[in-house]
């Protein structure tokens, strides 16, 4: 249990510097002077630019040596004192706050609907090994698994907002907005987790206890609840660990597709304009989501499958 | 960057599995058209032609034309050219430096393996795309960043796997057994390791191409990665969707490929155990 948490708080510790060390890097090689720059994206470019730039420099301390600089740089990280956004000129972290509720709303619908979609197909599957509902699971997980994700995002968006009109191709507000981009991110999931899944109850269903689970006359309903369910969990809970990954990517495509105001949106909008704090307020958010969701992974498996509090 | 999730470390079923044919055969499809179509369509991927802006799919253009007017298949051809030698030059820069640093990690050991395990750490401490998005914030649009970005983040596969298997196999009686019969390393990596990891390296390069071929496509279409004129498949897509109502297969044709492209070598590295 520790362990973990170690582990995971680790990880985030990387995850910070990793970030706060490339943006620094970020900000003096880009060519122009940092402080002129800064200045032109508060005050506009115009002809008192000069005496705006040597006050930035002075306020930010841009004439210190670049030593010290970095180490105030990650002490202010540390302090989760982000900056300002050079284009809007307010406070990083307040504009996190909105964004990253957004986002979190995001990667859970996905991950919800994934769960109601993969695992269902791949028990489905994993119960009658090669039957029509293994195989029609298995095309549907190759094709899914083929489509990149922005693509998927434009599929649903002009058959559900185009075709049928359902469902809003962009925006957000309301629930009927975050459907498309969850589900596109949702289908992606599924794809993976369907076939972890099928494996996972493959092999529950090949055990030993689960043969007599049915010897003692158990209904099948009751021997796949009591006893396939829980064991076949476990893979399929780890397998979400890996699947941050593509959850944390699919989220910073999928917004910047459905114009959906979360992190990840501006993230991307903050490196096409340059503006730094930004790039390393909102990569550190997505970064520390990530960590996030890997210690709710390890918490659910431990919970899971008891042996491993034994050994953790 | 996640595509890696399911290998496995058995070694692949002997013989060519019908998934594993199909994904060649798609492959072999799609190269032929990205290396013989850009020398043998003549028309140029970038030359305008307003008069036949959208023009349809079977008219003077063969595959019609985009918006600008530009002949389609030529584009395609051209964007399929891309995509493969992307994918294909940041699997090299992936796979080269993996193998070589698993192999030496799994052969010494020690210090060299611990600090090279930090690195690996440090770089999976992110998400792939994260990492690839940061570096190209240096500079956005720029083969360069996303190239080191993308081969960057996908060399640990090959180090991790490379290391964990060559570990296994130094480790049993038989590779004991040779060294006491007096053969030297490099007889034992011919004839013992590179057997075995070659399958797995040979699996985790598709896997590493479609990864590469899914964030050159990705990032071009969010505006970070490769921009227009090129006539990169996923900006492509972009480009041209305003259109969709006009000319919709002109939005699918692209987006078709990059499927195909993704599919032959998914199928290809995994065959049947999808």
């Amino acid at each position: 249990m520790k362990k973990f948490f170690f582990a995971r708080l680790l990880q985030a510790a990387v995850v910070a510097i990793v970030v706060g060390a490339l943006c620094f890097v970020l900000m003096r090689v880009l060519p122009g002077d940092a402080a002129m720059r800064i200045a032109a994206g508060r005050y506009g470019p115009d002809a008192r630019i000069a005496e705006a730039a040597e006050k930035v420099r002075l306020e930010l301390g841009l004439d210190r040596p670049i030593a010290v600089q970095f180490i105030d740089w990650l002490g202010s990280l540390a302090r989760f004192d982000l900056g300002h956004s050079l284009v809007t000129g307010r406070a990083v972290a307040h504009e996190l706050q909105v964004q990253l509720g957004a986002s979190v709303w995001l990667a859970a619908a996905a991950l919800l609907l994934s769960l109601l979609i993969g695992p269902i197909v791949g028990l489905f599957g994993g119960l009658k090994p090669g039957g029509v509902a293994d195989r029609v699971g298995l095309m549907g997980a190759v094709t899914f698994r083929a489509i990149p994700p922005f693509v998927m995002g434009l599929i649903l968006m002009l058959v559900f907002s185009r075709q049928l009109g359902w469902l809003p191709p962009a925006g957000f507000g309301s629930p009927r907005e975050i459907l498309l981009p969850a589900l596109t991110l949702a289908l992606g999931l599924a794809a993976m987790s369907s076939r972890v899944t099928r494996n996972a109850v493959a092999a529950v269903a090949r055990a030993p206890y689960f043969a007599f689970a049915r010897y003692k006359g158990l209904s099948e309903p009751v021997v796949v609840r009591r006893h396939g369910l829980r064991n076949a969990a476990i893979p399929v809970v780890s397998y979400l660990g890996l699947q941050a990954i593509y959850l944390i990517e699919g989220v910073v495509v999928v917004e910047s597709l459905f114009a959906y105001p979360g992190i990840g949106h501006a993230l991307v909008h903050a490196i096409v304009e340059r503006d730094i704090p930004m790039v390393q307020g909102t990569a550190l958010m997505m970064g520390l989501m990530f960590v996030a969701i890997g210690a709710a992974v390890d918490l659910v498996t431990l919970w899971l499958d008891p042996r491993m509090r034994r050994t953790a | 960057m996640s595509t890696f999730d399911n290998i496995s470390f058995k070694r692949p079923k002997t013989g060519i599995g019908s998934a594993r044919l199909a994904g060649a055969g798609l492959l072999i499809l799609l190269g032929g058209f990205s290396i013989v179509g850009p020398v043998v369509i003549p028309s140029d991927p970038a030359a305008q032609d307003f008069g036949a802006s959208l023009a349809p799919i079977g008219g003077d253009y063969l595959l019609g034309a985009d918006h600008y007017g530009r002949s389609l298949v030529a584009r395609l051809a051209h964007g399929a050219r891309l995509s493969f030698a992307m994918a294909f030059l940041t699997m090299l820069a992936a796979a080269l430096p993996g193998v070589l640093l698993g192999l030496l990690a799994a052969w010494k050991g020690g210090w060299t393996e611990r600090l090279l395990e930090f690195v690996a750490t440090v770089v999976l401490a992110l998400p792939g795309l994260m990492l690839v998005l940061l570096l190209l914030a240096f500079a956005p649009g720029n083969y360069g960043p996303l190239f080191l970005g993308l081969a960057l983040t996908l060399w640990v596969e090959f180090y991790r796997v490379t290391k964990t298997t060559t570990r296994t196999v130094l480790a049993q009686p038989h590779i004991e057994a040779a060294r006491m019969l007096g053969f030297g390393s490099r007889y034992i990596f011919v004839h013992y390791v590179l057997p075995v990891i070659g399958p797995m390296i040979a699996t985790l390069s598709a896997f590493a191409m479609a990864t590469a071929i899914i964030a050159v496509s990705t990032l071009s279409a969010i505006s970070v990665g490769l921009q227009p004129p090129t006539p990169e498949l996923g900006s492509m897509i972009v480009e041209l969707l305003p259109y969709y109502a006009e000319a919709p297969m002109h939005v699918l044709l692209p987006a078709t490929l990059i499927f195909l492209l993704v599919l032959g070598l998914q199928l290809l590295a995994q065959g049947d155990r999808a």
